[in-house]
Order: structure tokens, then C-alpha cells, then sequence
């Protein structure tokens, strides 16, 4: 999901998660309204990684990434051998083994967004959302979870939905878009995107441009 | 996973030390009991002086199973307020409660001379305090709760619950105004807590409501854990953020209000005995936590109250002001040595 600041798109998908009630309209999961979910049945079919700072607590990487099993947990949180299963597959998957007994404020921003990622994961749904999970991120950091999240998709067939603002490695890498501008909103993959001279609409002209040859955003000398 | 474990040797050190100090605290005293008949008395024998049978049976241990259960209700109390406002300085008393019920108790006292001696037969019995304590803090909790559930962010509800808390104790200084000397000192009295004066019948009644509050704890450990990660997580976990929230308010104002109720208000436990669990286990994790805060909240009050009777044995001190005087350095260099704090 692609947009200048402040154009929405934590709004949308802070909608779409049910995290916050819709301004207008309705929104569906499976053909099912999402105010007639419960949490319960919303928290096994979409999972989130939110922007926000976890509250200071002693929570080591491990039982971080088990919060994920909640929604399938007995009352009393026992993780069954099963569960074990899936938290460790997260961890590996998301190659955070080696911190995985470490305290989460210990992490860099880099591995703590690697680790809500792996909690995401854990909690096993079809949907996963990323609500600008590289905004803290270096060049190489950010790569690294955009990689991740590719191969995530191609092993395991989510859906992952993300907000960000790194346009041009997006373009490279998303399946599809959803591009909000001013006047309307896109769709589509990013060939059908450019036909359409969405990019464009993405940003005031006056600094940057969109270069149909490269796929990239240049910045305009002079 | 290998976490119960390690924790094991805690609970079993933490136990032992709480075995030993309620043995110690019934053993102390004006009256000197040896040691031998203290065990012959609990294991239900016969001492060889009746007086020394009534000093342990109706005195010593009704005072020292009641530091139990204050200490450890209010300990959990904190851990409850201070993970579901995931605010390190959140504690039992921050939703009103404890200025509920003196407001309750100070009008019971101090409004005797204010509305004439209605009040008067009833003073001098524990019961009546008990239930004036009880009525307070429940009205007062009740509209922070009503409150609480029209406004979405849980830090408003902190600044709420503080707003009635000076509201109360505003009425009160008003009230304390308006009466004569005597009533302000018995108020005073009760203020400063004290964990004796309880009968059996009492402490049987004090038993059970605490009791219901702790079962009510087993059900809030899922929602817990999935609050530190914040509102929104324990949300996308599946977790009824309201109901959740209800009841662990619900379980805060059982216990910390029976506990005020019988044995007055007494500071510094219920805030920081969690840091010292969470200093000590180093762990997020509320099913080894409130354990680890009951026995240790039951440990500290245990020493509280033996250092209170230990210096003048004829006379025993304020509980409250034991507890600040001795737990606030010991938080103080723990904070200042860790450095951290969690939530």
C-alpha cells in the first residue's frame, strides 16, 4: 500500500484490522462483514505488526513470538507440543534463532521487527498485516524484511498486506499495489499501475518524478 | 518449556522463608512463648498454660494468617493495575479505592460529631468500620468503573480514578475540619492501619472474598500476558479488551477492598512488591509472577508486622508506617542498582 503522509493508509489498514471502526462504509473478510467477527474469530484469520512501541517488559524473544498461539491456547495459555512447533517454525523462518532467548529492548529495531514478524506468523492466519514495518530501517534492514516477506509468501501462500514508503524497492517486489492518491485509488499489479500513470499521482512533481524506463522515482536536477 | 524449572528452586527458597517468618512472627511478642509449644499448639496439641493457648490461638495467629493475606492480596493487586495500565507506577490504591474507603470509615467517625451521635453506637465495633470501608470503596470504584467504560484510553481511566481520590480525601479534610480532636485521632488510628483485632469470624469472612479474588486471577492470566504487548495486540489475539478489563478492575476492588476494609489502608505493598518479584524473577510472564507476588508480598508484611511488635514489646507500631519505612529504601536501591523498570 503506497501514499504520501497522511493520506490514510494507516487509517485503512487500522480499519481493515478492526483496530479502529470504519469512517464510512463496510469492510468484508471471506464475504463476511468484519464487525460481525469476534476478536476471537478475527484473531485466527488476520494477524497484525503494528508501528507502535511494545510497553517496557521482561518478555524475552521466545515467549514474544508464543503470544502469537493465544487465540488457540487453552484457558490457562499451555503451549502443547503443537504449538511448540509453530512457534519454533516462526523463529526459524524468520532467522531470529540465535535471540531467541534474549530480552525484546535488548533487540536492534532491525531484529525486533523480524520478531513481530515471527509473531505474526505464529498465529498462523491467511492475512498478515504491516502497518510500515520498515520505517525504523536501514537500507540493508529494510531489504532484509521485504525479502523475508516475499519468501514468506512464496512458501506459504498469505496473504500479506504492508503500508510502506520505500516506493521503489516496492515496485520491485510487491505482487500487487494499492496506491492511494488524492483523487483516487489504484489497484493493480505494477506494470498495470504504470499504464495507468499512477505513480505520478503519488507525489507533488515539483521535486521528484517517476521514470517509466527505470520503474523508479528520480529526483529532478536542477 | 524449561521456564518451571529454573523457577522451581524460587518458589521452594521463597516458601521455606515464609514458613520460617510465620513461625517467627507467632513467636514474638510481650508475652515470650518458648518455641517447642508454639509447634505443640498448631499441630493441635494442648500448651501447658491456657493463657499462652489464648494468646497464640485468638491473637498471634489470626494476626499473622491476616499479614498473609493482606500482604499477598495487595502484592497481586499491584501486578493487576500495574500490567492493565502498563504503568510501573500504577498500584491497588491509584483506582480510588483506598480513599473510598476512608471516606467511608470518616464518615463514620469523623460524621458523628458533624451529623450528631447517629453514628456513635455502632464505632467501637470492627464490623462497622469493616462495612463502612466496604460501602466506600465500593461506591467510589463503581463510578470510576462506570467512567472507566465511556472513555477508550486506559491511562485516562489512571487519571480518573486520581481525580476521585482527591475528590475524597478533599471531602474528608473537610469533614476532619468540622470535628473535635477525639474523632480525628481515631480516625488517625485506623488510618495507620493495623493487621491484629481480627476474631475468627472475621478473619473467616476476609478468607473467603479473598479467596474469590485470587480464583478470579487464574481467569485474567491470558488477557495479562497479551497486554504487555499493548491494547491493540491483546485485541488482534482475540482478547474481549472490555470484558477483560472489567474483570480484572472487578478482582483489584474485591481484594484490595476487603483488605482496606479489616485492616485499613496500608501503603507501599501493593506497588512495590511486584517490582521486587519482577527484580527477582526476571520474567514478564503472569503465570510465574503471581505466584512469585503473593509469596513475597506475604513475606514482606510478615517482617513488617514483626518489626513492629520487635523494639517496644508492650506497645506495637503503626503497620503503615513499618512498611514505607523499610520498603521504600529497599526499592530505592534495588531501582538504583538494576537501574531498569518494567512494566
Amino acid at each position: 500500500m503506497l501514499g504520501k503522509n497522511g493520506i490514510g493508509k494507516s487509517t485503512l489498514l487500522r480499519t481493515i484490522s478492526k483496530v479502529q471502526k470504519p469512517l464510512k462504509g463496510v469492510v468484508k473478510i471471506n464475504q463476511k462483514e468484519l464487525s460481525s467477527y469476534s476478536n476471537q474469530e478475527l484473531s485466527t484469520c488476520l494477524s497484525l505488526v503494528l508501528t507502535e512501541r511494545l510497553p517496557l517488559s521482561q518478555l524475552t524473544v521466545f515467549e514474544l513470538v508464543a503470544l502469537g498461539r493465544q487465540p488457540y491456547t487453552n484457558w490457562i495459555d499451555k503451549l502443547t507440543q503443537e504449538h511448540l512447533k509453530k512457534i519454533l517454525w516462526a523463529i526459524e523462518q524468520t532467522e531470529i534463532t540465535h535471540i531467541k532467548n534474549k530480552r525484546f529492548y535488548e533487540l536492534s529495531d532491525g531484529q525486533l521487527q523480524r520478531v513481530l514478524i515471527a509473531r505474526a506468523l505464529a498465529q498462523d492466519t491467511e492475512i498478515i498485516i504491516l502497518d510500515e514495518p520498515t520505517a525504523h530501517l536501514d537500507i540493508h534492514h529494510t531489504f532484509k524484511v521485504f525479502s523475508l516477506l516475499k519468501k514468506l509468501v512464496k512458501n506459504t501462500g498469505k496473504t500479506i498486506i504492508i503500508s510502506t514508503h520505500e516506493v521503489n524497492l516496492a515496485i520491485q517486489l510487491a505482487d500487487e499495489f494499492i496506491l492511494l492518491s488524492e483523487s483516487q485509488l489504484y489497484t493493480g499489479t505494477s506494470q498495470e499501475l504504470i499504464e495507468q500513470n499512477a505513480f505520478e499521482e503519488l507525489f507533488p512533481k515539483e521535486l521528484i518524478s517517476f521514470n517509466k524506463t527505470l520503474e523508479q522515482f528520480v529526483i529532478k536536477k536542477n | 518449556m524449561n521456564l518451571s524449572k529454573t523457577y522451581t528452586t524460587h518458589f521452594i527458597l521463597l516458601f521455606v522463608i515464609l514458613l520460617v517468618l510465620f513461625i517467627t512472627n507467632i513467636s514474638l511478642g510481650s508475652v515470650s512463648i518458648p518455641l517447642k509449644e508454639i509447634f505443640n499448639l498448631l499441630s493441635g496439641g494442648v500448651a501447658s498454660k491456657s493463657s499462652w493457648e489464648t494468646i497464640i490461638i485468638s491473637y498471634r495467629l489470626p494476626k499473622a494468617i491476616t499479614a498473609i493475606l493482606v500482604g499477598s492480596g495487595l502484592s497481586i493487586s499491584g501486578l493487576l493495575m500495574q500490567t492493565l495500565f502498563r504503568n510501573p507506577l500504577a498500584g491497588p490504591f491509584v483506582l480510588g479505592i483506598s480513599s473510598g474507603a476512608s471516606l467511608g470509615v470518616a464518615l463514620l467517625i469523623l460524621g458523628s460529631s458533624v451529623f450528631g451521635g447517629f453514628f456513635l453506637v455502632a464505632i467501637y465495633s470492627n464490623w462497622a468500620l469493616a462495612i463502612a470501608a466496604s460501602a466506600g470503596s465500593f461506591l467510589v470504584l463503581s463510578s470510576v468503573i462506570i467512567a472507566a467504560n465511556r472513555v477508550r484510553n486506559t491511562m485516562s481511566i489512571l487519571i480518573i480514578g486520581l481525580m476521585f481520590g482527591s475528590l475524597t480525601s478533599a471531602v474528608i479534610s473537610v469533614l476532619a475540619f468540622f470535628s473535635e480532636a477525639e474523632q480525628i485521632q481515631q480516625y488517625l488510628f485506623w488510618s495507620f492501619g493495623s493487621l491484629g483485632n481480627l476474631t475468627w469470624a472475621e478473619l473467616s469472612v476476609f478468607g473467603i472474598i479473598y479467596l474469590v479474588g485470587i480464583l478470579g486471577t487464574f481467569l485474567v492470566i491470558k488477557p495479562l500476558n497479551s497486554f504487555l504487548l499493548g491494547e491493540n495486540y491483546a485485541k488482534s489475539l482475540g482478547i474481549n479488551i472490555k470484558k477483560s478489563r472489567n474483570i480484572i478492575l472487578l478482582i483489584t476492588s474485591i481484594l484490595t477492598g476487603v483488605i482496606t476494609a479489616f485492616s485499613g489502608p496500608i501503603a507501599f505493598v501493593g506497588l512495590a512488591v511486584p517490582h521486587i518479584a519482577k527484580m527477582i524473577f526476571s520474567t514478564s510472564n503472569h503465570k510465574i509472577l503471581l505466584p512469585a507476588v503473593a509469596l513475597i508480598g506475604a513475606i514482606i508484611l510478615l517482617i513488617c508486622d514483626s518489626i513492629a511488635q520487635l523494639p517496644t514489646s508492650e506497645f506495637t507500631l503503626p503497620i503503615n508506617a513499618i512498611t514505607s519505612l523499610f520498603g521504600a529504601p529497599v526499592v530505592i536501591w534495588l531501582l538504583i542498582r538494576k537501574k531498569k523498570i518494567y512494566v
